[in-house]
């Protein structure tokens, strides 16, 4: 039986050592962010500055997510592209529905 | 430049074929099939997440907001949109406390966490180490089911209401939420609130089944056979975009 195993799996020594590194990186940065958001959420008063600031922290999670873990940032530019391209457009269509909801508020609300 | 490119296709024969990086037998954006059509499905779903987040916003800007420059405390009403951290503050075996987002907060980092065990799992695949993927694998199978439990308790709790409830516009007082009437604010908010949470956590789901089965095949040996963990990688990818999808989920819904 020990020697089954042996013939399917490779020679321990065959195995490179793992490099996690940038890993624990990535994780204490995205650990830090979202403490520091914690911070935000029980020292400030809620407001456009604090909503702004929770917004910029979640790009900059974001980032570190899409660039590390799923690899992007080691694609080829042509793919980073094609995924950020459309990405960026909704933006564009975030920013113009939260008007429209705010123009609708003030149509009902008679403000 | 129009002149010089028209001349270089021309030059192009059966014998000395054209060989940019766009004219066919190479990979021009170096990915393999699969996983680059991994990357497209994660756009379009990337799109319907975000028009759930548009819808959000939109909605929650119709809705007259809390003022809490006029000094009244805050109380559950369908006038205005609820404030989160007063909506989001039990949690579990720690009845009656006010604890704002600390159960969120530990979802989140659950899910921060299984996204490290999963690159654990893709790093340990390009080094081939089998018994590296499975104990990642399982690690993730482990954090991704404990992230599902925790919502089911979110909901539970949402579902359930508060011990006070609040009192309606037809007098009677209504604990918890369902999809036509809720305790915590306008109908609209518990109805995102299932919708959005409610999407997110069927993605958390399917992505469990996807690991599952990719530790059975990992077990099987079916990737040490195929010489290559590319499986592990392309799921890794739908994984990491799971957690994401949370952060955003995060901010708008909990954080704003």
């Amino acid at each position: 039986m020990a020697n089954h195993v042996g013939l399917d799996s490779h020679n321990p020594a065959e195995i490179a050592k793992p490099n996690t590194g940038w890993i624990w990186k990535t994780f204490f940065v995205l650990v830090g962010i979202t403490a520091l958001e914690f911070v935000f959420v029980f020292l400030m008063d809620p407001g456009t500055l604090r909503n702004a600031i929770f917004i910029i922290l979640t790009i900059f999670k974001a980032f570190f997510i899409v660039a590390e873990f799923m690899h992007l940032k080691h694609e080829t530019k042509g793919l980073i592209w094609t995924i950020l391209i459309p990405m960026s457009l909704l933006v564009w269509l975030l920013v113009a529905l939260i008007t429209e909801g705010s123009y609708i508020n003030e149509a009902v609300f008679n403000r | 430049m129009a002149i010089s490119q028209a001349a270089t296709q021309h030059a192009a024969t059966l014998d000395t074929p054209r060989s940019g990086p766009w004219d066919g037998g190479n990979e021009p954006f170096k990915a393999s099939y699969g996983k680059l059509m991994m990357w497209f499905f994660l756009l379009s779903d990337a799109f319907t997440f975000a028009a759930f987040l548009t819808t959000y916003g939109l909605i929650r800007h119709r809705h007259a907001a809390f003022d809490a420059a006029s000094g009244k405390a805050f109380e559950f009403s369908t006038a205005y949109w609820p404030v989160p951290d007063k909506v989001f503050n039990s949690f579990p075996g720690l009845h009656g406390m006010d604890l704002p987002l600390a159960f969120v907060a530990l979802m989140t980092m659950i899910l921060i966490f299984s996204s490290v065990t999963m690159v654990l799992a893709v790093e340990a695949g390009h080094r081939m180490d089998k018994n590296d993927v499975q104990k990642w694998l399982l690690w993730t199978i482990l954090f991704g089911a404990t992230f599902l439990g925790s919502q089911a308790w979110e909901w539970t709790h949402f579902i359930g209401g508060t011990d006070e409830g609040t009192r309606m516009a037809d007098g009677t007082i209504f604990h918890g939420a369902n999809l036509a009437m809720n305790q915590y604010g306008p109908v609209l908010f518990a109805d995102l609130f299932f919708f959005i949470t409610g999407f997110h956590g069927t993605h958390v789901f399917s992505g469990v089944c996807l690991l599952v089965w990719a530790f059975i095949a990992t077990t099987n040996g079916t990737f040490e056979k195929r010489g290559h963990y590319e499986m592990v990688e392309k799921i890794g990818l739908y994984w990491h975009f799971v957690d994401l999808v949370w952060v955003f989920v995060f901010t708008f819904f909990y954080l704003v």
